[in-house]
């Protein structure tokens, strides 16, 4: 079945959120099916107001075998979270 | 009591598709349909609630929503021949209702246009969305089996060759919608042909069908006169209701 209906990634902008959100997957044999099968799929409770599907195979991912070089170096630099600083009073609301 | 009439009539025409759409739950051919189906039966079947319990007060014998939907045999029933149409395959399902809600939608769009019943209208706005997505789905999947294997192709033709001539019913008005119609609670059927046709002409240019000519429309429904297929319907439909009478869940 995955070769005439191809795997596609959905994501979905919630109604009072920003940025459309990874939130499942499904089948269709293209672009235009995808759309119908995600708004069948994962809108069913009036959970969206706008919806991106992605080829699966489009999606260009980053190795597992590298998440120790590419995620730990930074667990020690919290001086990168802004509450690291403190604000003198002086500045008022940043 | 010729507009309860008419809007039972209506009433019948989506709780009867509904009912047969919603047979594919558990057995459409892929998670997205099996879930795409019953998204579209329960579109139907909410219209023909509010329809029902409308007709029901219109009436003002007493009769509930489920009293209409539950307790009329077969030839009580006024739904159009096209939506007790038996599933078949995929082909035949797609096709009745893009040629359903090709109907339906701009029935609705005009509806809100021209009405005077409040209930009514409200259904048509809610309704018209609803019509304008099964068109959608409905005519990719058309598009898509017309255009596509020879296999496909060839059990689109024979969904056109069977469903056609049920088409025409749909731009028939009983007395009693010709009533409603000349009461300005429901619009005239046969205006509505054009936005059918243009429709279905879009839909069957990309899918590489024809419509063929119908020397025979089938017709009667709306007299009560159905095919073998809606006393089995009815039948299982309403078997719990009637072994429970007054049972609500």
């Amino acid at each position: 079945m995955t070769q005439t209906t191809p795997l596609w990634e959905v994501f979905i902008r919630p109604r009072n959120g920003l940025s459309h959100k990874h939130v499942g997957s499904i089948h269709a044999a293209d672009e235009v099916m995808a759309v119908q099968a995600a708004r069948d799929v994962y809108t069913r409770r009036g959970e969206g107001t706008s919806i991106w599907v992605v080829r699966s195979a489009d999606i260009v991912a980053s190795d597992p075998d590298q998440a120790g070089e590419n995620f730990e170096p930074t667990a020690d630099k919290i001086y990168r979270h802004p509450t690291f600083y403190e604000i003198p009073e002086e500045v008022g609301h940043m | 009591m010729a507009i309860f009439e008419a809007i039972l009539e209506l009433a019948d025409d989506h709780l009867v598709l509904g009912h047969r759409i919603s047979e594919w739950c558990g057995h459409a051919p892929m998670l997205e349909e099996d879930l795409a189906m019953p998204n579209m039966a329960l579109d139907l079947i909410g219209t023909s609630r509010t329809l029902y319990d409308h007709a029901g007060k219109l009436e003002g014998k007493g009769q509930s929503e489920d009293d209409l939907a539950y307790l009329r045999g077969e030839r009580e029933y006024r739904n159009c021949l096209l939506v007790e149409r038996p599933n078949e395959d995929f082909a035949h399902t797609m096709l009745r209702s893009l040629y359903f809600a090709a109907f339906m939608r701009p029935y609705w769009l005009k509806t809100l246009e021209m009405t005077n019943d409040e209930t009514v209208r409200g259904v048509a706005g809610k309704a018209e969305k609803e019509m304008a997505y099964h068109i959608r789905h409905a005519g990719e999947w058309v598009i898509r089996l017309g255009d596509g294997t020879e296999e496909s192709a060839a059990r689109m033709r024979d969904a056109v060759a069977a469903l056609h001539i049920y088409t025409d019913e749909l731009f028939e008005s009983s007395p009693a919608a010709a009533e409603a119609e000349r009461a300005g609670v429901l619009p005239v059927r046969a205006d509505l042909r054009a936005a059918w046709d243009e429709v279905i002409g879009q839909v069957f240019a990309e899918a590489f069908l024809e419509a063929p000519e119908v020397p025979y429309p089938q017709t009667g429904g709306r007299k009560g006169l159905h095919g073998e297929g809606l006393g089995h319907l009815l039948a299982e439909m309403q078997s719990v209701y009637r072994a429970h009478p007054g049972a609500t869940w």
